[in-house]
């Protein structure tokens, strides 16, 4: 049957399950979002087009399936393009539809005529410019399959007005052919076997989690081929959720703000093995001195991250869970209790130096309130978070017992990305409690959306670390530039009266004394709800690892500072 | 040393674009690119000469592998091949000087395609020392033009290249050194 462009846009989302869209309206896309009011898609108008990719990469992160954003040409493309590059650079399967002038128009600098599928290759996985109606079937299952499957990613189709309008005939394609796309599942069954041998030569492993475990899905597999093989697991900060925080094996985070006993154990490691993580810089630090004796199996879905940043001995090219499950019965049951028993001695140590085993002195430590709102919410609630201290903070003290459950922009470190994430988590979720952890500078950068919260009814709890300052930034400039704070002391307006403007309940919370039923107020508070809490300003997150140091040269929580307040 | 890929790509269009532009947003230096039609019309090929710095090539290869119109790469590098590069080059001759342009070409078994009065176009076909071989002669002459088409390579008999990155679009790798077990 015959069809217009737009409808056939709205008959392909529904085939692909797609039940909602977030998005914004303008010319070159009008006709498909006229169409859509025929289907059963719920479009949900955010308050900026980087509002809404940001929310359909936190719809995707929270189900591993794809979510989907719409914008007009020109400026509602571009304004895209800071939330297509997050959602490659943290592989989040996200679907943009940008609407684009008639194709005769092309060239032309038409009113917005914006080059999109220019500027957007190098940020996206794939992207498409549809010219004709009857491209369109084609294009909507390539990209589906292409974000989703393999390393996932963002895919744009642009489309312009004239496919939208004119008509062909709709035949939705169950087969497609990609000669030049067909990830990898299985690794080659000869390296298989070298790794087996090494993880049974292995005296001191240790399994680095990355994001790649929650894209396949190993959690199960993760957790059986450790315990079989007593490998303590170390997890990257999208990789949190990858085991639980309480498993026995479990080391916590890695990297520049990870546990410091994690780090030591990476750096006192004889064998590595990678799961569906590419040693970026925020988790190696100085290459040279990464991990001196360790060797390195490296499992991974993309073949271009073999090599890039650390060499490996044993490269395994395949769908994690597919590996895992190839992998778990030829390597034999190992016995590593020396080993552990040396990781729980570090461990210890930092526990002793870690802030939550201090008195708080009525002042109010960021530590104390994730603690606080973590054993509140029973480590089950979905967090998503800004960028800076407050992130950090999160990934530190919330103990996540789940995948699926932390959403971060790790890769970009993107601002802004908190509020319009937790949105599209929510309408994956809407059973479930959804917070959002943000910083105040964060939270400036898109605090438009509490608008949409309230538009679209969502039961979003807001989380604000207010510290005056853009922490992070601030604290590099106390460790790093003699304290200058060159642009980092930062006002904003009366949050719990801007809060109640928008409709959001809200309140404040400004000493420890008064943190006792802040999240229990915003839980039972039915929709959303802002809790402010004006933390010590300027805290610090530790340790940290400086750019450039080794892994294990990490700038510690001072001592004194324990003395001084206990 | 240098290192000669064959890309294999999807015959459509921005394919090229997507290629060059993974080279300029990965920092890889490229001293050729050629890309031309096969004997299957939805198939392009693409002859990609790098300068081999540590495993550049290899990471050339992996990351041409992101591009999902890139069917297949092979690394031509120290296998029996043929490899061609074509040059038009222009020299400054006067009468007397001409005859032994001529010479110098019917030598190198190269053509003359175009005589003016004061310069002659040499056509010459042949791998990049022969090329090179014949520019450094006609240097002294006098070159007002010149213009290669990069090189161009097959594989002779039915050896396959070298494919670097195992699992990469459904291919094996054969190249033994993946791993460092002994
Ligand atoms: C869009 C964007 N711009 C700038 C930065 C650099 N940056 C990283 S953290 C940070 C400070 C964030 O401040 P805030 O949200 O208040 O969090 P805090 O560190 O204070 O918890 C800045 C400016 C960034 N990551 N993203
Ligand atoms: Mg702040």
């Amino acid at each position: 049957m015959k069809k217009t462009g737009a409808q056939i846009v709205n008959e392909c989302l529904v085939q692909e399950g797609v039940k909602v869209v977030f998005g914004y309206p303008g010319g070159a896309i009008m006709p498909v979002h006229d169409a859509m009011l025929d289907y059963p898609i719920h479009h949900v108008l955010t308050r900026h087009e980087q509002g809404a990719v940001f929310a359909a990469d936190g719809y995707a992160r929270t189900t591993g399936d794809v979510g989907v954003c719409i914008a007009t040409s020109g400026p509602g493309a571009t304004n895209l393009v800071t939330g297509i590059a997050t959602a490659m650079m943290d592989s989040s399967p996200v679907i943009c539809i940008t609407g684009q002038v008639a194709a005769h128009l092309i060239g032309g600098d038409a009113f917005q005529e914006v080059d999109v599928t220019g500027i957007t290759l190098p940020i996206t996985k794939h992207n498409y410019l549809v010219t004709s109606a009857d491209q369109l079937a084609e294009v909507f299952k390539e990209a589906f399959f292409i974000a989703r499957s393999g390393r996932p990613g963002p895919v744009l189709i642009d489309i312009c007005k004239n496919a939208q309008v004119e008509e062909a005939e709709f035949d939705y394609p169950k087969e497609i052919s990609l000669p030049g796309y067909k990830p990898p599942k299985h690794a080659d069954m000869n390296l298989l076997e070298d790794a087996a041998k090494m993880i049974g030569e292995a005296k001191r492993p240790v399994i680095l989690a990355g994001h790649g475990v929650l894209m396949s899905g190993a959690m199960e597999d993760l957790r059986l081929f450790a315990e079989k093989t007593q490998t303590p697991v170390a997890m990257t900060l999208l990789g949190l959720g990858s085991i639980p925080a309480s498993h026995p094996y479990s080391l916590g985070m890695m990297g520049m703000h990870g546990e410091a006993y994690c780090n030591q154990a990476i750096q006192n490691s004889d064998l590595l093995l990678a799961f569906g993580m590419r040693f970026d810089d925020r988790v190696t630090g100085h290459l040279r001195t990464y991990a001196p004796r360790a060797r390195k199996i490296h499992v991974e879905i993309d073949p271009s991250e073999i090599d890039k940043n650390v060499e490996v001995d044993v490269p395994l090219v395949g769908d994690l869970k597919t590996v895992l499950e190839d992998i778990t019965p030829i390597v034999s049951p190992k016995d590593n209790e020396e080993w552990l028993d040396q990781i729980k001695e570090w461990r210890e140590e930092t526990e002793a130096r870690d802030i939550l085993s201090w008195p708080d002195e009525e002042k109010l430590h960021s530590a104390h309130v994730i603690r606080d709102f973590w054993q509140k919410t029973g480590g089950d609630s979905i967090v998503t978070t800004g960028v800076g201290q407050h992130q950090m903070w999160a990934a530190q003290y919330y103990q996540f017992e789940q995948p699926y459950k932390f959403i971060t922009s790790g890769g970009a470190g993107t601002m802004g990305f908190g509020l319009p994430s937790a949105l599209g988590a929510w309408f994956a979720n809407p059973d479930k409690e959804v917070w959002t952890v943000e910083g105040d500078g964060s939270f400036q950068m898109s605090l438009n959306e509490l608008a949409t919260v309230v538009q679209e009814g969502a039961n979003i709890k807001i989380l604000l670390i207010n510290n005056s300052y853009l922490g992070m930034v601030r604290q590099w400039q106390e460790f790093f530039f003699d304290k200058r704070y060159a642009a980092t002391p930062i006002t904003g307006p009366d949050f719990v009266k801007l809060s109640e403007a928008y409709g959001v309940p809200a309140k404040r919370v400004t000493k420890s004394g008064d943190m006792e039923n802040a999240i229990e107020f915003a839980q039972n508070t039915p929709g959303p709800v802002l809790i402010e809490y004006q933390v010590e300003k300027e805290e610090s997150v530790y340790p940290m690892v400086p750019a450039g140091a080794a892994l294990d040269e990490m700038i510690r929580r001072p001592i004194t500072q324990k003395k001084a307040s206990s | 040393m240098q290192h000669t890929l064959i890309a294999k790509v999807e015959n459509k269009p921005g394919v090229l674009n997507r290629v060059a532009s993974l080279f300029r947003r990965r920092n890889f230096n490229i001293e050729s690119l050629n890309v031309g039609q096969t004997e299957n019309p939805d198939i392009s090929r693409m002859t990609i000469v790098v300068e081999n710095k540590g495993n550049n090539a290899k990471i050339v290869e992996a990351n041409l592998y992101k591009l999902v119109n890139v069917i297949d790469v092979q690394d031509l590098t120290n296998q029996p091949t043929v490899t061609r590069d074509l040059a038009l080059i222009k020299v400054k001759v006067d009468a007397i000087k001409r005859a032994e342009v001529v010479n110098l070409a019917n030598i190198f078994r190269a053509k003359i395609v175009d005589v003016a009065s004061d310069s002659v176009i040499v056509e010459i076909a042949g791998t990049e020392e022969k090329i090179e071989g014949l520019v450094e002669l006609l240097s002294p002459f006098g070159i007002l033009e010149m213009v290669r088409t990069g090189q161009v390579a097959m594989m002779r008999g039915d050896s396959p290249g070298v494919r670097h990155t195992p699992g990469a679009n459904g291919h094996q790798s054969n190249n033994n050194k993946n791993t460092k077990v002994n």
